[in-house]
């Protein structure tokens, strides 16, 4: 017994000490990366500057909201260990719980996303509560996954069933844009990165420097400890997975002015979600805020070669490279 | 020779002590015998409808016995088994379309590439030990990459897909017949009775004991001289065969197969659904699950065509099907953790 | 000729040497134990012999090879094996198919791997259980199925760690009585133990481990006496 626990304690104190030595490099090594990769673009690429301009103000706009969803799903994940299939149906959902406010009681959309923020967690509280917290208290891997999994094709089939299968879409509030180097930046899309951008900030903040911040740190770290010191984990969890469903309800509402609605909208979300969040560490707000933006740019710039679904593919060798060779991703540090 | 070894011959008992009786896989084939019988006679007494339900509940059911054989009895959950249907499919189609190869040979050839595709990506994945959840996501990214491969790649016809070419009569060796005809119930239910018998051998044999083995305890088995690596790859590429030669039987089938039929998501979740359904880690769980799964989805269908007074207001609508085996299964995996084929064999024992 | 031999085994785990440059040898069939108050590295050192853990430094070869960064699969299959000290058992499996395993490795097939199993179940008196599920063992005979286990393999050398940890006093004796016939038929048995009594009745040379270096080592009877053995460890157990 002795000499393993010694021997746990070894190694995460090797952790901790790679943790305390890498923080910098790696992620300053990716920017680097990417600020070659753009400036190669520019240069070498044979594509017109005014669209790489484009593609590059796209990426960057379009990156804020896919780090907004991963936020919320790097959270469940890093807290829970539990991959979060149903992620991206939520995103549909609050889209959907957004249009109908929009639609049937006339709120602009704005307003009716801060509606529907308490509605998504309060749900995502229940989730956790009600589906998960047994399983993931009982440290079981494959449940939660086929749960969440279960949670996606209910959620969706429900939204179907509900309102259909056409698109639909949400009245615009914020009409116009603006232009950046040459570049068209629409104001709804500026919105959108600019709220993703402060939720980002405040839930970092928020789990810096609120108690509650502490507790979701200290079980996410370790959560046998964190019981042993009286931390509520089951109550945790289920905060943890309400305000990660309360992110996807920001983004939904950010996001629902310029998407069409269809209840498998968020899908593609979410595996864009996985591969930022895998790529930016998991449980790291700061690395899904960076793994966006990258991911927004591999994208949008890389569609200028590789049209239609093509730029995806991409997307995918990034995330598999990182899943086989980097497995904590840019800012994370155990797993 | 050890002395504890001479000590221990001397003490080896004689094959027939009772104690080491152990009929299961003499049963097993025995319940196969009869699923064989029942499967021949069906197609002769039922009608056409039935065929549509049955080949659909059959192909369900190859993909959750392949899917099973790693993910149940070997441990590695799969989420993304799309890909290794979609290159039994993708086989075929090329195959037949531009060269115009029996089905038959395109079926082996698929299974083999299957299965050293499902190969490399669990060795790569197991390499930088990447276990449960890790396991789970790389594997959809794999299958997610290879649909997105297949949709800009030219000789795959991207988006398009492949349409078979329609012979102008039967034939056995290209795998065509009659719409409606009884053949096509019998190859899947061939197939099916085929991946069955080789999950019965392969769990009571060496190789399968041993991945058994790795599953419960990793270090454990390694600890008693077993390369758990190797023989966690054999029930992959077993695994990815099975599942390939249901793609080959699908694009046959139907006449046509496009990306999203072969590498979508959705084909995924077809294999992980009936096995856990029905019971992951046991024989007769994934098939189990695929009776209850595969025909629901039609009768429910039914059931929204003309729907009964009290249920009007769901005429026409889509997605119940789906909605209420996705509630199955939420239901199954927290009160019935070892699915319904799996629950009842434990009550049986006891 | 010996058996195993180990020379300046080092592991470190950034920071920390869990085991300092231990040397060892284990003649054939003797019965070779370790002791060492908690976190001495006894474990650890188990871990490098038996290739789970690959030393930062130093050799071993057993049997005349070089084993020296095996793996421990590939270690095993040379009839070097270990038991656990916390049981892992096949829970999915019955008694006599987690022995089974084991002899598989000599048994191509199932039915003779299984009547092998059954020999192995009766020589550690396990034969009340051969067709329980072995998750519902006691934990006396999951601590004997871990035996048997590594028997099964016919080792020719076999590492036990606290075989006797976590059983009653009454289950001991003949687990003691067990170890003993064992060593009587020929094996030879390297084990680390924390029970004095039985450490002093069944080892022949005893290795005295302290912050992962070699504290003294011979016979047992002398090297308890030893007064740096004393003071390091014993002196807390004695006192």
């Amino acid at each position: 017994m002795s000499d393993h626990a010694t021997a746990v304690s070894e190694t995460s104190a090797s952790e901790a000490i790679i943790r305390r030595a890498a923080p910098y490099r790696l992620p300053a090594g990716v920017v680097a990366a990417v600020v070659v990769g753009l400036v190669l673009t520019y240069t070498l690429g044979g594509r017109d500057p005014g669209l790489v301009t484009q593609s590059v103000v796209t990426g960057l706009l379009l990156g804020g909201v896919y780090a907004l969803v991963s936020i919320g799903l790097t959270l469940i994940f890093g807290v829970l260990g539990v991959v979060n299939f149903g992620h991206g149906a939520m995103l549909s959902m609050s889209m959907f719980i957004v249009y109908w406010m929009t639609t049937s009681l006339g709120l602009p959309v704005y307003l009716a996303t801060v509606v529907a923020v308490p509605l998504m967690m309060g749900f995502g509280m229940l989730v956790q509560r009600g589906l998960l917290n047994k399983l993931t208290l009982e440290g079981n891997h494959e449940g939660p996954l086929l749960v969440t999994l279960g949670l996606s094709l209910l959620i969706i089939n429900v939204l179907l069933m509900i309102f259909g299968g056409r698109p639909l879409s949400v009245p615009s509030s914020v009409e116009g844009s603006l232009r950046v180097f040459g570049a068209i930046a629409s104001y709804e899309r500026m919105i959108a990165f600019g709220g993703a951008l402060l939720v980002a900030l405040l839930l970092t903040l928020a789990l810096k420097k609120t108690s509650l911040g502490m507790s979701i740190r200290a079980v996410s770290a370790n959560s046998q400890g964190a019981q042993l010191v009286g931390v509520n984990v089951g109550r945790i969890y289920a905060l943890t997975f309400g305000i990660g469903s309360a992110c996807v309800a920001v983004a939904g509402g950010l996001l629902a002015p310029f998407l069409s609605l269809t209840p498998t909208v968020g899908e593609e979300f979410t595996i864009l979600a996985f591969v930022i969040v895998v790529l930016g560490g998991l449980g790291s707000v700061v690395g899904a805020m960076v793994g966006g933006v990258v991911i927004g740019l591999v994208q949008t710039v890389g569609a200028l070669y590789l049209p239609g679904t093509g730029s995806l593919i991409l997307v995918f060798a990034v995330f598999v490279l990182v899943l086989l060779f980097r497995p904590q991703g840019i800012f994370g540090a155990n797993r | 020779m050890t002395p504890t070894a001479e000590r221990l011959k001397s003490d080896i008992r004689a094959a027939d002590d009772p104690r080491l009786r152990d009929n299961s896989t003499r049963n097993a084939f025995v319940v196969l015998g009869a699923l064989a019988v029942v499967l021949a006679v069906l197609p002769l007494v039922a009608n056409d409808r039935f065929e549509t339900i049955a080949v659909q509940t059959l192909i369900f059911a190859i993909i959750a016995v392949g899917w099973n054989l790693m993910s149940g009895y070997g441990g590695l959950f799969s989420f993304g088994h799309a890909a290794f249907f979609g290159i039994g499919a993708y086989t075929d189609a090329y195959l037949v379309v531009e060269h115009g190869i029996s089905p038959w040979i395109a079926m082996v050839v698929g299974a083999a590439i299957a299965a050293l595709a499902g190969v490399g990506i669990a060795s790569l994945c197991l390499r930088y030990e990447l276990a449960g959840p890790y396991f789970a996501l790389a594997t959809f990214a794999f299958a997610q990459l290879f649909l997105l491969l297949v949709q800009n790649l030219d000789f795959l016809r991207r988006t398009e897909g492949f349409n078979l070419p329609i012979l102008p009569e039967e034939s056995f060796w290209m795998l065509q017949f009659e719409r409606g005809s009884d053949i096509y119930v019998w190859i899947p239910a061939g197939l099916l009775l085929v991946g069955l018998a080789i999950t019965i051998l392969y769990v009571r044999s060496r190789a399968g004991q041993f991945v058994q083995a790795a599953r419960d305890d990793e270090v454990a088995a390694a600890s008693l001289g077993i390369n758990v690596m190797r023989v966690r790859l054999g029930a992959v590429a077993l695994s990815c065969g099975i599942t390939s030669v249901a793609g080959t039987f699908y694009t046959q089938y139907h006449f046509f197969v496009g990306p999203h039929q072969a590498f979508g998501a959705a084909v995924s979740i077809e294999a992980i659904i009936p096995a856990v359904i029905g019971g992951i880690g046991t024989i007769w769980g994934p098939l189990v699950g695929a009776l209850i799964v595969g025909p629901l989805a039609e009768l429910i269908e039914s059931v929204l065509r003309d729907p009964p007074g009290s249920l009007s207001f769901l005429q026409g609508v889509a997605g119940l099907d789906v909605a209420v085996y996705a509630a199955l299964l939420i239901v199954i995996v927290l009160f019935m953790r070892k699915g319904i084929y799996g629950t009842l064999k434990d009550r049986w024992r006891k | 000729m010996s058996l195993l031999q180990a020379e300046g085994l080092t592991k470190k785990f950034s920071g920390l040497t869990a085991v300092d440059d231990v040397s060892l040898t284990v003649a054939d069939k003797e019965f070779f134990g370790v002791v060492g108050p908690n976190g001495a590295g006894k474990t650890t050192l188990f871990s490098l012999i038996a290739g789970e853990v690959t030393p930062t430094h130093g050799r071993i070869i057993f049997d005349g090879t070089d084993i020296t960064g095996w793996s421990a699969d590939k270690v095993a299959s040379v009839g070097l094996v270990r038991t656990f000290q916390l049981m892992r058992p096949f829970e999915s499996m019955t008694v006599l198919d987690n022995v089974a395993i084991a002899s598989h490795q000599r048994f191509r097939s199932r039915s003779e791997a299984r009547r092998h199993a059954l020999a192995v179940i009766e020589r550690v008196q396990l034969e009340r259980y051969v067709n329980a599920p072995s998750a519902s063992l006691p934990t006396a005979g999951l601590k004997r199925l871990e035996l048997a286990r590594a028997l099964a393999l016919e080792p020719k050398l076999l590492l036990l760690d606290e075989v006797l940890a976590g059983l009653v006093p009454t289950e001991r004796a003949p687990m003691i009585e067990l170890l003993r016939e064992l060593h009587a038929d020929g094996l030879t048995v390297m084990f680390i133990e924390h029970i004095m009594a039985a450490v002093l009745a069944l080892s022949e040379r005893l290795l005295v481990m302290h912050e992962g270096v070699e504290l003294a080592l011979g016979d047992p009877h002398k090297v308890t006496q030893d007064r740096a053995v004393v003071e390091a460890y014993l002196g807390e157990d004695y006192a």
